[in-house]
């Protein structure tokens, strides 16, 4: 292994043995018959087994051993036997860059894992394993890294305009729970590709829901358009009807008006203008009985916002 | 611990995979009030719920839950299932109340 440290030396030191190594062992016993063996490296297409008498491990055997026994052409013969006693093994808590040196060292095929404090075999580890399990964890940190860098401020930079500004709108229907949630679940998505902050996406996610579901329990629908420029999200939702009698006792935490049959669904509790409130740097709600509802928030999202 | 352990370790039915079952549970959360979830659950907690209909795939989705652990044996409702593999978020159900699955849960680790 080479000493350069780049980013898959990092991973291999980030990532420990039990990260990565396989927990359904396939294993034989020591009084098993090497015929035994033969059956079950050709049946699960293995080239070696940890040999476990109890959960203790007491050997290993590979192809190898095999070919060494059937070329002496013996008799039948117990696993123990032909074994290789005292193998080197991995302790679960290790790095994988332990396994990969190990690997590097002896030329096996496979190292049986052990857990530190029992001594008892928890798992198997092989190259493909180390290979599969890194890239994996490769591949999970590049889509991170993609999604943190490409920020809203790159989205708004690739277009040039004097004003530049995206607006979605949703209609809503009301008490319609088949739905319910589909607005806010398909803004979340669209934030997501424009490379907005993970915790503004979060705090529009859940303002957003609450303002979803008010429309779909109280009204007979209503209509969400989200505006979203360089610094701020907006977010306008406008329904007809049939308004809030008293704004600031709508606006106390645990103060319902919904029915009982919402309220067995899990909605209704009287939270959903706190958490609205909660989430927003700014909140306008408007109301007149009989007319409809207006509520206004915003979000901030420029880059000094990131961290609220 | 991972989502797939935490199957195994309690033994829960798995409803619906997730995108992911190797993810990390950073958490768990018990509620049957919706919003209350959206307020007070962390990214990548677990649910538990005795609610059963579609809209418990929207929060989780919303929230960034790991997964969610229908309780008393209950069965998601089909457009449930539907929603959960659309949108990839991992549905569980066992046969405990809340109080016993949310102790065993904090029997191997996971806190609120």
């Amino acid at each position: 292994m080479e000493t350069k440290f780049d980013k898959t030396v990092e991973i291999l030191f980030e990532l420990k043995v039990a990260d990565v190594m396989r927990k359904d062992i396939i294993s034989i016993g020591p009084s098993d018959m090497m015929s035994q063996l033969k059956k079950t490296l050709q049946e699960r297409r293995i080239s070696g087994l940890p040999v476990v008498k109890g959960s203790n491990l007491v050997g290993v055997i590979s192809i190898e051993d095999l070919i060494r026994w059937l070329s002496d052409g013996d008799a039948d013969q117990r696993v123990e036997e032909v074994m290789s006693k005292n193998p080197q093994c991995l302790y679960a808590d290790q790095p994988l860059i332990h396994a990969v040196k190990k690997f590097d060292q002896f030329g096996f095929g496979r190292f049986p894992v052990l857990d530190r404090e029992s001594g008892k075999l928890v798992g198997i580890i092989t190259r493909g394993v180390i290979i599969n399990g890194t890239l994996k964890k490769l591949e999970k940190e590049y889509k991170e890294e993609e999604i943190r860098q490409y920020r809203a401020s790159h989205f708004f930079g690739d277009i040039s305009a004097d004003q530049k500004k995206v607006t979605l709108k949703f209609k809503i229907s009301g008490k319609d729970f088949d739905n319910a949630g589909k607005a806010s679940t398909t803004m979340k998505k669209n934030l997501k590709r424009m490379g907005i902050q993970p915790d503004i996406i979060q705090r529009a996610a859940i303002a957003s829901y609450e303002a979803e579901m008010n429309v779909v329990i109280y009204t007979n629908g209503g209509v969400m358009q989200y505006t979203i420029t360089e610094d701020k999200l907006s977010l306008n939702v406008t329904d007809s009807g049939p308004g809030i009698d008293d704004i600031e006792k709508a606006m106390q935490p645990g103060y319902t008006t919904s029915e009982s049959w919402v309220k067995e669904l899990g909605f209704g509790a009287g939270m959903g203008l706190p958490n609205i409130k909660k989430c927003s740097d700014k909140m306008d709600l408007q109301s007149e009985v009989g007319k409809g509802t207006t509520l206004k928030i915003e979000i901030l999202i420029g880059e000094d916002h990131e961290v609220k | 611990m991972k989502l797939n352990e935490i199957i195994k370790s309690c033994g829960l039915e798995l409803k619906n995979s997730a995108e992911d079952m190797d993810c990390d549970v950073t958490g768990g959360y018990s509620s049957d009030l919706l919003s209350d979830v959206m307020a007070n659950a962390k990214d990548g907690n677990v649910w538990i719920t005795l609610q059963t209909h579609n809209n418990i795939v929207a929060v989780a989705v919303l929230r960034n839950l790991a997964g969610i652990i229908l309780v008393n044996g209950r069965e998601p409702e089909e457009s449930t299932l539907a929603k959960a593999k659309e949108e990839g978020i991992a549905v569980m159900s066992t046969p405990l109340s809340t109080f016993e699955i949310v102790g065993k849960l904090y029997g191997l680790g996971i806190r609120g």
